[in-house]
């Protein structure tokens, strides 16, 4: 090997390169290989070349759970394609297995006939044993059916950087052994260097011998797999067709994050974040806590009560009062988001859903929380509840989220997931012109003012701000007489008020784009869905109607009010099927809103739907 | 109290009829004194045009709903007597309160109000004072309220040194419930809800304050009006976060729990008056004082006697930065000790505000005001034709 280590091969070899549409590949490790990385990187590449991308990180829920073992493994899916593709793909064709309880977890998704890549040198008894395999699964009929490329990667890797004599320890030299396999795919899938090589250099810049040995893993595995027969043939996916434009990768956390910050340009009004650390949520904390030089807030609370609390006192002040969480935590908030419903407060609470009850599956997704956050409080207690579709949608979403809480003077519930939040997809950039203008209004004439007195068009109440003379008035979670806003028993006066707040967020159907349909306005099958199920949906829908089938799909961004068109929308079709992460909770508001009788299709394991579970699924009503 | 259950005016408390007591007064503790600057500021807010408003600019139209004889309108009433003078305009001044009798008070403010949930006030505070620095912050709260349902907001607002003042009404009771006992009730009461007695042990709030790191900590009573308003004074003009428990009476469900030292008869013997840079003395005839015995205080006598004098005794020094005597001052209890009043702590640090702005600034210096056209074009990109 130490022949090729320093210089990549000057001419191309053009050794059978095949042409391919799409691929998926799943890269699984122990936590400690750097599998999130080796992916995030791949992706990069395949994205910064053209190709759409879409991915799927799966941690462990344990930070470090036992080297080697099976809670311990990470993996990393990503769906790369020439196409327009819009889920991290169903199965994958290649898995990339860097110990054995990688292959022993992450085997059965693989595709009949897949591609497997393992580093034989991790696979000795003790790991075997901690992975639970009786017997070598390299050397019986475990593999059997699979394309098997076996590569000593730990050895290769360790051997390569000794030669170049790179002053690190043996277990620091060892560390780079993932860059070594991600060497090896880039050049099976026909990919450049260059954007990991930038990527070394400039994230280990203070550490420049770890830097070169990442440089030398990366350039030997690229070289290994060019050079030696361990691979036939290679693969190209070429640039993807899609809409023309200027493109960046992005997650939803980091897509919701910038929305924010978008909306407090775009509203004019700074932004205050209050929020707890929680997984899946905490990287929105990290993004805005680094965007202070737009006036951003951050405010790291003692708890998830006092996260939201303060976003209500920065709401009352007339910021844009944000606060961040997964389930747990709005479980927390509940009680003051009651009171920001009472105080007709702006407020926008993202929840980035993971797998409940109690603290369930903390890095796994799902859609549990829609009734919590239409019906979970105590009282008539309505907000209006909003949930992006892909990680790209998160950031327009965000900005819908702020639109409607200011001019409806209520709370917004933004329903993101752990899929949408760390799944990644290219994301068309918005010129800043097509971005929608957010009015905020205050008032500020005493002649007359009453605190709670109606818009006639959003039935929203004034908003005075603490420091306009003569707006002094007194809020608070007592029932509000109406117009005037003091403390009031009268039964009739509650009745009222109650209808009024419902009425209030009812208005605001009027202001939510109507729900669109993915094909015919009416036929036999209508796939309907709500966040992150978008793209399974949508992708299984368009192969069933390349098919021929009377199918159709509609998807809901907006949850609380349903946009005006939705039961006109329900009445073309002879049957509507749902899929959703939980047990039928948005079947369940359909039926008993529309009186449709909608079939749920649940899925809670953690894990997205695969295309074709949906179209199995649809195939059955036709 | 000397009105318990007259049946006294619901609405509007007579300053005549409550007792100034003895004593009080004077709690020069630090801080610019309200006399010795006039058109004075509470931190941060600009002061208006001087000797506009009165009290009654800061009362509001809504009825007063305590039960008659409660220590809760004395504090009102002088709330609203010391607001004018503190020179902050009437839509600068938000009070945030929790749940309880005390969580009222904002109602009968006539400034900005916020009555939120039960024990949370300190976090809207923290992000009303936090968003707008300009608005002087007023947290009202009890000992329920702070201590029990809210005791997690109380400890991290405190230490994150806001500049709000915190006003702890410390009936030792539940009253809104209707008498039920609080962090603060004896061990041993027998209340609606412990018929055989307390079993927990009681927590000290002005303690409490001191060991989260509070920067303002004082203590007075509801019938020494002179004292309280002086109190109020103070804490509004210290920059950051000033703490003051306020022993209130309930004449309903536990009425007399403070008689033993703060009734005016006997309030001269058993209340310690702390003024900053003055010897703790007490007493009637001022014949008493308090000095060090090893590690602890210790009561002495003055006079001849006993041959002790004035030098005898601990100087209070307010400013100290270290808490530990701040924090035992703040132990010390009547019938042991004289019930110490006044101010504790007084020092100065860094407020919260400041420091968020002023990551804000930096930011601002280092990267340029945020634009949104750079937001969103930022990280790799490519460009698809
Ligand atoms: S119950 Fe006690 S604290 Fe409450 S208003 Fe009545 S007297 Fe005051």
């Amino acid at each position: 090997m130490s022949a090729t280590i320093d210089t990549p091969p000057v001419e191309e070899r053009e050794r059978n390169l095949e042409e391919v549409e799409t691929v998926t590949i799943r890269f699984a490790g122990d936590s400690g290989d750097g599998m999130q990385l080796t992916g995030t990187q791949f992706t990069n590449t395949s994205a910064v070349i053209g190709n759409d991308i879409s991915t799927l990180p799966d941690f462990p829920a344990e930070i470090r759970a036992p080297a080697g073992s099976l809670p311990g493994v990470s993996g990393f899916q990503l769906n790369f394609s020439s196409r327009d593709i819009r889920t991290p793909g169903d199965q994958p064709n290649v898995l990339v297995a860097m110990n054995p309880a990688a292959l022993k977890v992450n085997l059965s998704d693989l595709e009949d006939g897949g591609t497997i890549i393992v580093n034989t040198d991790e696979f000795n008894k003790e790991n075997l044993k901690k992975a639970a395999y009786a017997s070598n699964p390299l050397e019986d009929d475990t593999l059997k059916g699979y394309r098997i490329h076996r590569l000593p990667i730990t050895t290769l890797n360790i051997r390569a950087l000794q030669e170049a004599q790179v002053k690190l320890s043996r277990k620091e030299m060892d560390r780079c052994k993932n860059f070594f396999a991600l060497g090896v795919l880039y050049w099976l899938y026909d990919r450049p260097m260059e954007g990991s090589l930038e990527w070394i250099k400039s994230k280990f810049a203070k550490l420049p011998e770890v830097a070169r040995a990442n440089e030398i893993a990366l350039k030997t595995g690229y070289n290994f797999a060019d050079t030696t027969e361990v691979f036939t043939t290679h693969y190209t996916v070429r640039k993807a067709v899609i809409a023309p434009g200027k493109y960046r990768k992005i997650t939803g956390n980091e897509a919701t994050a910038i929305g924010f910050v978008a909306a407090s340009q775009l509203a004019g009004r700074p932004l205050f974040y209050g929020s707890y650390p929680i997984t899946p949520a905490s990287d929105i904390l990290h993004e805005l806590a680094r965007h202070k030089n737009f006036g951003v807030k951050t405010f790291q609370a003692e708890d998830e009560i006092a996260a939201v609390c303060a976003a209500i006192g920065a709401s009352f002040t007339g910021h844009i009062g944000l606060t961040g969480t997964s389930g747990p935590g709005v479980a927390l908030k509940q009680e003051a988001i009651g009171l920001a419903v009472m105080t007709e407060l702006p407020l926008v609470i993202i929840n980035v859903q993971r797998g409940g009850p109690s603290t369930g599956l903390p890095t796994k997704t799902e859609q549990a929380d829609l009734f919590q956050a239409v019906w979970g409080r105590n009282g008539e207690c309505p907000a209006i509840v909003i949930a992006p579709a892909t990680p790209a949608d998160c950031f327009h979403m965000a900005i819908e989220a702020v639109r409607l809480a200011f001019k409806y003077m209520t709370p917004v519930f933004y329903l993101s997931d752990g899929y949408l939040a760390n799944g990644a997809e290219p994301w068309r950039l918005p010129s800043i012109d097509e971005l929608p203008k957010i009015e905020v209004k205050f008032a500020d004439d005493p002649t007359n003012f009453l605190p709670y007195k109606r818009d006639e068009q959003t039935l929203s109440r004034p908003f005075a701000l603490p420091g306009t003379p003569g707006l002094e008035h007194r809020v608070g979670g007592i029932e509000k007489q109406h117009e005037t806003g003091n403390v009031n028993y009268d039964p009739e006066n509650h009745h009222f008020m109650v209808l009024l707040r419902q009425a209030k967020v009812d208005r605001a159907a009027q202001d939510i784009p109507d729900v669109e349909i993915f094909g015919e306005k009416t036929g036999k099958v209508l796939v309907l869905g709500w966040g992150s199920t978008y793209g399974s949906i949508t992708s299984a829908v368009e192969k069933l109607q390349e098919e021929g089938k009377s199918v159709s799909s509609a998807h809901l961004r907006h949850l609380n009010p349903f946009p005006s068109n939705l039961g006109e929308v329900l009445l073309g079709f002879e049957r509507v099927i749902i899929p959703e992460m939980n047990l039928g909770q948005l079947a369940t508001m359909i039926r008993a809103k529309y009186l449709v009788d909608a079939v749920a299709f649940s899925k809670v394991k953690g894990r997205p739907f695969q295309i074709r579970e949906i179209v199995r699924k649809v195939e059955e009503y036709l | 109290m000397s009105t318990n259950g007259n049946g006294m005016n619901e609405n509007k408390m007579d300053d005549a009829l409550v007792d100034e007591g003895a004593g009080g007064g004077n709690v020069s503790g630090g801080g610019p004194s309200p006399e010795s600057e006039p058109g004075s500021v509470v931190a941060g807010v600009p002061a208006p045009p001087p000797g506009k408003l009165t009290k009654a600019d800061f009362t509001s139209d809504q009825e007063v709903r305590w039960c008659p004889g409660c220590g809760d309108y004395a504090i009102l009433n002088n709330v609203q007597k010391v607001m004018p003078e503190l020179g902050v305009p009437r839509e600068k001044v938000v009070f945030v309160s929790g749940i309880g009798c005390s969580s009222r008070f904002p109602y009968y403010m006539n400034t900005y109000g916020f009555h939120s949930i039960h024990g949370r006030a300190p976090a809207v505070a923290t992000g009303i004072k936090s968003s707008n620095p300009e608005l002087s912050v007023w947290v009202i709260t009890g000992d329920g309220d702070a201590l029990s349902i809210g005791g997690n907001h109380f400890m991290h607002a405190i230490r994150r040194n806001l500049d709000i003042n915190y006003i702890l009404f410390n009936n030792r009771i539940y009253g809104l419930t209707k008498g039920q006992y609080s962090p603060t009730s004896e061990f041993g009461k027998k209340t609606k809800s412990t018929p055989m007695g307390v079993i927990d042990y009681p927590i000290n709030p002005a303690s409490l304050a001191i060991a989260s790191e509070a920067t303002f900590v004082a203590r007075t009573i509801d019938i020494d009006v002179k004292h309280l308003g002086a109190v109020v004074n103070a804490a509004a003009h210290h920059k950051g976060v000033s703490f003051v428990e306020v022993y209130q009476n309930c004449n309903i469900f536990n009425d007399g729990a403070f008689d033993s030292f703060a009734e005016r008869a006997v309030r001269a013997e058993n209340v310690l008056y702390l003024e900053h840079g003055q010897p703790m003395i007490f007493g009637k005839n001022r014949d008493k004082a308090i000095r060090m015995n090893g590690t602890l205080p210790e009561v002495i006598q003055l006079g001849s006697e006993t041959g002790l004098n004035e030098t005898d005794a601990l100087i209070h020094d307010a400013h100290e930065r270290d808490p530990s005597v701040a924090f035992m001052l703040a132990r010390m209890e009547h019938p042991n000790f004289p019930q110490p009043v006044g101010i504790f702590r007084d020092v100065q640090r860094e407020t919260y505000e400041d420091l968020l702005a002023q990551q804000i600034e930096t930011a601002i210096a280092q990267k340029g005001a945020g634009s949104l056209e750079k937001l969103i074009n930022s990280g790799e990109m490519w460009t698809v034709e």
